[in-house]
């Protein structure tokens, strides 16, 4: 396997509610490499969505170190966590979060808005690339109100990749999708990281999670079980076999 | 982030919500529109105040007998009789920075010629009053000195007398004889046209004659009214006032501490009077319209709030693709600063043209001061950094986990 990308050691999350204090994260250890993809899985309260939040750099851990492609996150002020998020993170989430009345292309420019080094006919042409990456060339100037759920969120992950970040963090990006889109998603995600790109998903379907290389399985704050997909599917395949219902005609 | 981006993303903001962005405007607009209007006529007024009594002469200098207050008694000025021809002797020796001086005697009554006759007013004055008036004349001669000192019967008339007696404003009058208090005088000139004055009196309706003729054969007096004088030039105006003084209280045998029992006013002070109270006016104008600036102020601060909170997620997903908060500060900000000064552009143009509306419309003078339009324009910069600070601030203080989630 290639270089280490995430490097998390005993890793600690506690929230003050009140006079309550919830540990959501209690020692949480996870290493993971280029071209990797994994899915950490886990119900409601396991700590799941504390550690995607830690792991993209939008919240500090208590205790414990994380280092993200060799940049110990502990060190860096808010201001810094911003660029290092705008460099090497890819963000998809369940709702999408597009930005309303503004074409899928302008969508996918977004970030590059934030890096003061891309000029604007360099941010376009990324922009383009990547959408195209994601099969969406001929919905460019589409709003998200014109496209359907799968495509927006095919944006959003166009939008994830438009930085070429070293990992793209996806929030239950299959979770407002059916079936059918979902395994157009997980397709897509299969294929990217196919060419390389390290992605960590987050999810509680298990159905899910089979597209993924290894599954990490959270509860009440700890690491409870990691494994290798033996019998990693491929959502091209699966998707081949879902019959296009057709009732409606 | 640079400000070309700023300003597009703050551009396409505004163009989502066209008809929101509009009705916010329309505070400022309205604000800056009444602030543009309402100086251009208080300034307007002011100066065409200015301009009218300085064209009655600037460097004018004007003796009022009786002092404004003796003992703490405020006195009639008019009934005292302290000036007389000897004061305009003494000023004539003794004053090196007045170059002219009149005396002056009025009466007031009518004029009669044939069956036709007018109310107006006759002033006794000597050569120098029309240069000390800045006033001419049109056709015919002024009297001279040898008819002053022989009391002749001779007169200059206004064209509104004219029309007012002789039923047209072109007749050529001179050469007849008109009747005053049953006093036949021959016209022998007429003034050019003066139009109205300040007060809006009819500075036309006015006949002259030699002050000694009006002394002694109308109203049978030896004092005079009033003294009225021409410094040299208007920057000596002050110096004239003082030489005048001291020469009146040493013709009046005033001892030190004596009140003077006369008044002097100069032409300078009088502009100076209704400047102020012109000023006054447009302070009060633009207080009111500055007021509705506020106010549009106020109501962008509005919308500003209700477009962070609308807009949460959006701020999220900004900051979780790199944006920091200071980013986002900047994002809001411009847009507040851009509803602001849209609205100021369009203000400004609205309000120049309501003031040359109103001017034309109701033929007030108006006066658009390019210093008027540079601080509105900065005022509503201001305002739009003012009103969207707090709003924008809000903004960027989000936590981006919390802003991702917000529904």
């Amino acid at each position: 396997m290639g270089k280490k990308i995430i490097e998390v050691r005993n890793l600690r999350k506690d929230f003050h509610v009140g006079e309550v204090t919830v540990h959501a994260l209690r020692g949480i250890n996870l290493d993971i490499e280029e071209g990797d993809f994994v899915a950490i899985m886990g119900t409601s309260g396991s700590g799941k969505s504390t550690m995607l939040n830690i792991l993209g750099c939008l919240d500090k851990p208590t205790s414990g170190s994380y280092i993200l492609d060799g940049v110990a996150m502990a060190d860096l002020n808010k201001n810094q966590l911003a660029r290092l998020r705008n460099q090497k993170l890819g963000f998809v989430f369940q709702s999408y979060n597009l930005l309303a009345r503004t074409t899928a292309l302008e969508n996918v420019e977004l970030p590059l808005y934030y890096n003061q080094n891309i000029k604007a006919k360099e941010r376009r042409e990324l922009a383009i690339h990547a959408l195209e990456s994601v099969g969406l060339a001929d919905r460019m100037h589409h709003t998200p109100n014109q496209l359907s759920g799968g495509q927006q969120q095919r944006v959003a992950i166009a939008r994830s990749l438009v930085n070429d970040p070293v990992v793209i963090l996806a929030d239950e990006a299959t979770g407002n999708l059916d079936t059918r889109t979902s395994y157009e998603v997980m397709s897509l995600f299969q294929e990217l990281n196919e060419k390389g790109k390290t992605i960590v998903f987050v999810t509680h379907e298990p159905d899910i999670a089979r597209f993924t290389k290894r599954n990490i399985v959270c509860r009440d704050g700890h690491i409870i079980r990691e494994q290798e997909v033996k019998d990693f599917a491929s959502a091209l395949a699966m998707l081949a076999e879902i019959p296009v219902n057709n009732s409606f005609e | 982030m640079n400000y070309t981006n700023l300003t597009k993303i703050a551009l396409n903001a505004l163009r989502r919500n066209k008809v929101r962005a509009f009705l916010t405007m329309l505070g400022i607009i309205i604000g800056v529109a009444s602030v543009i209007a309402m100086l251009a006529i208080g300034e307007g007024s002011k100066r065409s105040i200015q301009d009218q009594v300085s064209s009655m002469g600037t460097n004018m200098l004007f003796v009022m007998p009786g002092s404004q207050e003796r003992g703490g008694v405020q006195m009639g000025n008019t009934s005292a009789k302290s000036l007389t021809l000897e004061d305009i002797q003494t000023i004539r020796k003794e004053c090196p920075s007045i170059i002219m001086v009149s005396p002056e005697v009025r009466g007031s009554g009518q004029v009669i010629f044939g069956s036709e006759n007018a109310p107006t007013t006759i002033y006794g004055v000597d050569e120098d009053y029309l240069g000390i008036k800045k006033i001419s004349v049109a056709t015919g001669r002024m009297f001279t000195d040898r008819e002053i000192k022989s009391y002749a019967k001779v007169c200059l008339v206004g064209k509104t007398v004219i029309k007012n007696i002789f039923g047209s404003d072109t007749y050529d009058p001179i050469g007849q004889t008109i009747r005053f208090k049953n006093i036949p005088i021959k016209i022998i000139g007429v003034l050019s046209e003066k139009g109205q004055n300040t007060f809006g009196q009819d500075q036309d309706d006015i006949i002259i004659a030699p002050y000694s003729t009006v002394q002694k054969r109308i109203l049978a007096i030896t004092h005079i009214q009033s003294i009225l004088a021409s410094a040299t030039s208007e920057d000596k105006a002050s110096q004239a006032y003082d030489e005048m003084e001291s020469a009146l209280r040493q013709s009046h045998k005033l001892k030190e501490g004596d009140d003077n029992d006369f008044t002097i006013r100069s032409q300078s002070e009088l502009i100076k009077t209704f400047s102020s109270i012109s000023d006054v006016l447009t302070i009060l104008l633009g207080a009111i319209a500055g007021i509705s600036l506020l106010v549009g102020g106020i109501g962008i601060m509005n919308i500003m709030y209700v477009s962070v909170t609308e807009r949460i997620r959006e701020i999220g997903l900004r900051m979780s693709v790199g944006g920091r908060g200071k980013d986002i500060l900047m994002q809001f900000l411009m847009e507040s600063v851009m509803l602001s000064v849209i609205g100021g552009i369009i203000g400004i143009l609205l309000g120049i043209g309501a003031a040359k509306l109103v001017g034309s419309l109701m033929s007030w003078p108006v006066y658009i001061q390019s210093k008027a339009v540079i601080l509105s324009f900065v005022v509503c910069t201001f305002i739009g950094i003012f009103f969207g600070w707090y709003p924008a601030r809000k903004a960027a203080n989000l936590d981006p986990i919390d802003a991702l989630r917000y529904e």
